[in-house]
């Protein structure tokens, strides 16, 4: 599975990024958010994309599974 | 708080909050203005000698505390920073430049517009057109590349700040200028205004609330979230306004404005652009440094120095319009933005420093 690394980066490039790498990954992809807001972000992009989003929280950062 | 309602609460929030700061005595359409308040700090600590700006307005002190409040309750408080800080840095004093030429922040050009200055539709159009031009290089890969945990002083330090100018405040030693005339002298009760910054900035902390962040997110991802607190900090604030009979229309004799059009646009144009480039407006600058991000905060200090600069050499624009040096400044801050665009695209935009794969 793809996968991208968005922590720290301000605001839109997390989401920018993730739309970018589903572009080449429409199947699904995993996005490491550093922060809530990065991480809100992205799902709710993802969910206008059709995708079911899974996050698990490790140590105050995000791993979102994201998968059509 | 970070659905629909949520965002919608909050500017529906700050545009009554706003008005209520009018009716207790700031100028009027200057409920809040970041740029503004922040260059009347500057007055107040003596970095310019503009005798009617100079003012600590605790509307500030009170977002970032409100904010930092917000970030340790819901534990989102976390000290970072090391994203390109000397360029934030240079692109708050642009922001403040820019401004300064329009007469407000995004925020006060919302209100404006709210108080029926129809000067700030131009301002609009040239917000629009910067953020629009921000949005081109941020798809070419416009990056200021990431911020890294940093030791917990690190974050702390700009709340502790804050505390420092309220002391100051209150206790008003002789070296802080407080400005006898002019919008500067005109404010609402020190209590008051800093609880209505606390509220504001503890909404927006929750809300993530950014007026650049609405128009710039429509254009790359069609995503309104942001944009209906904006729209709701308008149409609250007008309500506002016209029940307590300061709504005034037009584009000539309105408050702590000028009409020449041209300027308003291009200032905004300038405020938009940076803003895009520094990952938010100065409202949300504000709240980022409260929840600890150092960048941020070097950013505040950017527009510090950039009110400084903008009255000690004439830049700032007045009610009677533009200055040639303000012109001049602006076109300069075209060409800085211009560059710093340019220098940080990224070649390759999935690889970044500090990736892990």
């Amino acid at each position: 599975m793809n996968k991208i690394d968005t922590r720290g980066m301000s605001c839109p490039q997390p989401v920018l990024m993730t739309k970018k790498a589903i572009d080449q990954s429409p199947e699904g992809l995993e996005i490491l958010a550093g922060d809530n807001t990065a991480k809100n972000n992205i799902k709710r992009f993802l969910e206008s994309k059709g995708f079911s989003v899974e996050i698990e929280e490790i140590n105050e950062e995000f791993i979102l599974k994201a998968i059509k | 708080m970070q659905s629909k309602k949520g965002i919608i609460a909050t500017g529906a929030a700050i545009g009554l909050i706003a008005v209520l700061l009018v009716k207790m005595g700031n100028p009027a359409n200057m409920g809040f203005c970041i740029a503004c308040f922040i260059r009347d700090i500057a007055g107040g600590l003596g970095l310019h000698r503009a005798a009617v700006v100079q003012y600590l307005r605790p509307e500030i002190m009170g977002l970032v505390l409100g904010a930092f409040i917000a970030a340790k309750a819901g534990k989102e408080f976390s000290s970072r920073g090391g994203s390109s800080p000397m360029t934030r840095f240079f692109l708050g004093i642009i922001v403040m430049i820019g401004a300064l030429m329009f007469l407000g922040c995004p925020l006060r050009m919302i209100l404006r517009l709210a108080g029926g200055d129809l000067n700030a539709l131009v301002g609009i159009v040239g917000f629009a057109a910067g953020i629009y031009i921000g949005v081109l290089f941020l798809n070419k890969g416009f990056s200021l590349k990431r911020t890294y945990r940093l030791p917990d002083f690190e974050g702390y330090a700009f709340p502790l700040f804050n505390i420092f100018l309220m002391v100051l405040l209150v206790a008003a030693p002789a070296f802080v200028i407080f400005s006898e005339s002019g919008p500067g002298s005109m404010y609402a009760p020190i209590a008051i205004a800093l609880a209505a910054g606390l509220v504001v900035g503890f909404l927006a902390q929750k809300s993530r609330l950014c007026c650049v962040g609405g128009t710039r997110d429509m254009i790359l991802f069609r995503d309104n979230y942001l944009l209906l607190g904006f729209l709701a900090i308008f149409v609250f604030a007008a309500i506002g306004n016209i029940a307590t009979g300061m709504f005034s229309l037009g584009f000539e004799g309105q408050p702590v404005a000028h009409t020449d059009g041209l300027w308003n646009f291009l200032g905004m144009a300038v405020v938009g652009w940076g803003s895009v480039l520094l990952g938010g407006c100065p409202l949300r600058q504000l709240i980022l440094a409260g929840e600890g991000n150092s960048d941020s905060a070097i950013t505040f200090f950017g527009m510090l120095v950039g009110a400084g600069f903008a009255h000690n050499f004439s830049l700032a624009a007045s009610p009677k319009g533009a200055t040639v040096n303000g012109q001049i400044a602006i076109a300069i801050c075209i060409v800085v933005l211009l560059a710093i665009s340019a220098a940080n695209i990224e070649k390759t935009p999935f690889k970044s420093k500090g990736d892990l794969s």
